[in-house]
């Protein structure tokens, strides 16, 4: 599904080094769990694969499934099946949830020469998924996550990924600000999207979340890194001992 | 006081290129008292405090510059489906071929060319007179030549609810045409009437129209203004408004290389309320300048004031407004926004929002932005499939909301912003 290669990245303005040959293989089907210490890379590897600005890639490659994304345009990945539930989601004062949602999904159906949904299927797809995130109508009109809570945008992230449909979704510490149901309902909201097309990356700080959302392969980011991979016990190790004792046999 | 060597060559050249239409009633009276002003004014010059941000010397100059016609393809006229009664212009001359009847319950239409030449008419308490008031404590004297030389224009007088929107249509043809027109629209006590105006008109426009809005009456006015990128155009809507009456007035204006729109409304009655907003985008060769002049003269009224404009590549953006609020004007509310949201670093948007108040008891605010787009919220957008050109599209609209809602009429709206979408779809910017 996703192919990562040996991918250098420094950011544009200053030469500032951030990722340092990442590789990373994820299979279809696969969920990925990437942890680590903060600033060691885990949202500028999203960004950068979701093709944010500002950052300026050195050597590598990423594929998905066999394309190069990081030739495209961010609305060519998302049409190439990509998706970024964002660590901290974007307010967009004046437009509505809802038109934002309706424009996202009729704009990669035809992307993908598909037909654009009428509005009342749009409407009748966007209720029911809505209701199982508890997701009310009045938050569907209000305009794009202003004024939400911390929990409502993240559960708000995972509506988003269920209308698109996407096939490599990237979770950034998505259950960052959730309460305990809360972490439950998205935790439902990812499980109910899993298939044997579609795969996850998943970054958190937390084996809570790896509790509900279980993954096949741990890997562990530090200063740019991969520096260790290995199956959900890896996680289990962290939440533990800390990093000190990876970190330091990687040395 | 004499006018200094510069401004009396320019209106002695202004004037030669021009003649007072002959008549001798009524009209030619108020006429010749609209030009002693002008000449006691001079044509405006850029040194002139109120003319800082916009040159006037094509608007002064005795021809008007050529301006060849925008084709605007397929896209429908504005306001097509609605049902109104349709008054046209070419290039300033009345088409009766391809205007409706002038007849509509509640409402009765004269054309100024025709109206002029009796002793009374009711447009002779309102024809120049409010532009006259308007001319303290700024100079307008393009208002003011306006009144002296309108060749034509319409005297809507409405004494009940007007069965349909009149609809005032403005067609350029020719590359010179000079075109200048003057509206009177008098609405009794509790009268209602839609206003509605189309097109560019000519290569130079220069039209006023004087709004009297008696008690409990309701004005809605939407204006949009016509899309060819060379015509230039200054206009000047003067309104007086009564106890309760109401007053919106919406502008959209996509292109023109000059524009200047200046209101001068005066809240006289209790519990009045007028609502002003424009919606703008320019690209390139467009300055566009909104001059706004609200008196609150009496207690208790509200004013709104909301201007948005969009400039790409070098466009300019002028926005002058005042809310003056008189001794007395206690209960006044007070709201004046002026936004640019600038899509490249050529643009240029040049604001001087004022506040001058009398009264003790009142609650007025104002507020002058000028920003580029939101790059995390593109991103966003992107980022869920949606085109950049499109996603600037949303934000740009997201922007203008504030103004377009100032539309009463909820199809009107969404003209309104269907129109502005395809003109952002043929102008994203590159950045
Ligand atoms: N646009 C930027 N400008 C300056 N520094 C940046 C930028 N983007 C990332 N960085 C730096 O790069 C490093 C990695 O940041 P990143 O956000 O990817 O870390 P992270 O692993 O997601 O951390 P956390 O666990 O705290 O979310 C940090 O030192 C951060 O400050
Ligand atoms: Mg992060």
């Amino acid at each position: 599904m996703l192919e990562i290669k040996n991918l250098h990245v420094k950011l544009e303005e200053e030469d500032k080094v951030i990722l340092r040959g990442v590789d990373l293989k994820i299979g279809a089907g696969e969920v990925h769990a990437i942890m680590g210490p903060n600033g060691s890379g885990k949202s500028t590897l999203s960004y950068v694969l979701s093709g944010r600005d500002g950052y300026e890639v050195t050597e590598g490659s990423a594929k998905l499934e066999g394309q190069e994304l990081l030739e495209m345009e961010p609305e060519e990945r998302a049409a190439a099946g990509l998706f970024l539930a964002f660590q901290y989601p974007v307010e967009i004062p004046g437009v509505g949830n809802m038109t934002f949602l309706r424009t996202a999904v009729n704009a990669q159906r035809k992307a993908r020469g598909e037909e654009e949904l009428s509005a009342g299927d749009f409407l009748k797809v966007v209720r029911e998924k809505a209701k199982t995130l508890k997701i009310d109508a009045e938050m569907l009109k209000r305009p794009v996550n202003v004024g939400f809570s911390g929990g409502e945008k993240k559960r708000n992230e995972i509506l988003q990924m269920a209308m698109l449909e996407p096939r490599m979704c990237i979770l950034d510490e998505t259950d960052s600000g959730l309460d305990v149901d809360a972490m439950k309902l998205v935790a439902e909201g990812v499980n109910a999207l899993r298939s044997a097309g579609r795969s996850f990356l998943v970054i958190t700080h937390y084996q809570r979340l790896l509790d509900h959302i279980k993954p096949d392969v741990v890997h562990i980011m530090a200063a740019g890194r991969i520096i260790k991979t290995g199956g959900p016990e890896l996680a289990l190790e962290v939440e533990t001992n800390g990093y000190a004792d990876i970190l330091n046999e990687v040395g | 006081m004499a006018l200094p060597k510069a401004k009396e060559d320019a209106l002695a050249a202004r004037l030669a290129s021009l003649t007072l239409p002959a008549g001798k009633g009524w009209l030619a009276s108020v006429r010749s008292e609209a030009l002693s002003r002008l000449t006691a004014m001079g044509l405006p010059a850029r040194r002139d405090e109120y003319w800082r941000y916009t040159d006037p010397t094509s608007l002064n100059a005795p021809a008007a510059p050529p301006a060849v016609r925008f084709e605007p393809g397929d896209e429908a006229e504005p306001f097509d489906g609605m049902d109104r009664l349709k008054i046209v212009f070419v290039d300033g001359i009345f088409d009766p071929a391809a205007s409706d009847d002038l007849s509509l319950s509640g409402v009765t239409i004269e054309r100024l060319a025709l109206a002029g030449d009796t002793d009374i008419h009711w447009a002779q308490g309102l024809y120049g007179q409010l532009e006259a008031r308007g001319q303290t404590p700024v100079a307008r004297p393009l208002a003011a030549l306006n009144s002296a030389f309108a060749t034509d224009g319409v005297l809507i007088h409405v004494t009940g609810k007007a069965a349909k929107p009149v609809s005032l249509v403005y067609v350029h043809k020719s590359d010179t045409s000079d075109a200048i027109l003057h509206h009177c629209v008098k609405l009794d006590a509790g009268a209602c009437l839609t206003l509605l105006e189309n097109g560019p008109a000519a290569a130079r426009f220069s039209k006023v129209m004087e709004v009297d809005i008696a008690d409990g009456a309701q004005f809605h006015h939407v204006r949009i203004q016509g899309r060819d990128h060379e015509r230039r155009a200054v206009t000047h809507l003067f309104a007086r408004l009564g106890a309760q009456a109401e007053m919106r007035s919406f502008t959209l204006t996509a292109n023109g290389r000059l524009t200047r729109n200046e209101a001068v409304v005066e809240l006289a009655g209790a519990e009045g309320r007028a609502h002003l907003a424009g919606a703008t985008v320019g690209d390139g060769d467009f300055h566009h300048d909104d001059t706004v002049f609200v008196t609150h003269a009496a207690p208790a009224c509200e004013s709104r004031q909301v201007f948005k404009k969009v400039l790409m590549n070098g466009a300019v953006g002028v926005f002058q407004g005042k809310i003056l609020v008189k001794p007395g004007a206690q209960k006044t509310d007070g709201y004046q926004i002026s936004q640019s949201l600038l899509l490249d670093e050529d643009s240029q948007f040049l604001a001087k929002p004022e506040l001058e108040i009398y009264a003790d008891d009142v609650k007025c605010s104002h507020g002058s932005t000028s920003g580029a787009i939101d790059e995390t919220a593109l991103f966003y957008l992107q980022s869920r499939g949606v085109p950049r050109r499109r996603a600037q599209a949303l934000l740009v609209l997201a922007f203008l909301a504030e103004a377009i809602q100032e539309i009463a009429d909820e199809d009107i709206a969404e003209e309104i912003r269907g129109r502005l979408e395809r003109w952002l779809a043929r102008h994203g910017s590159t950045g």
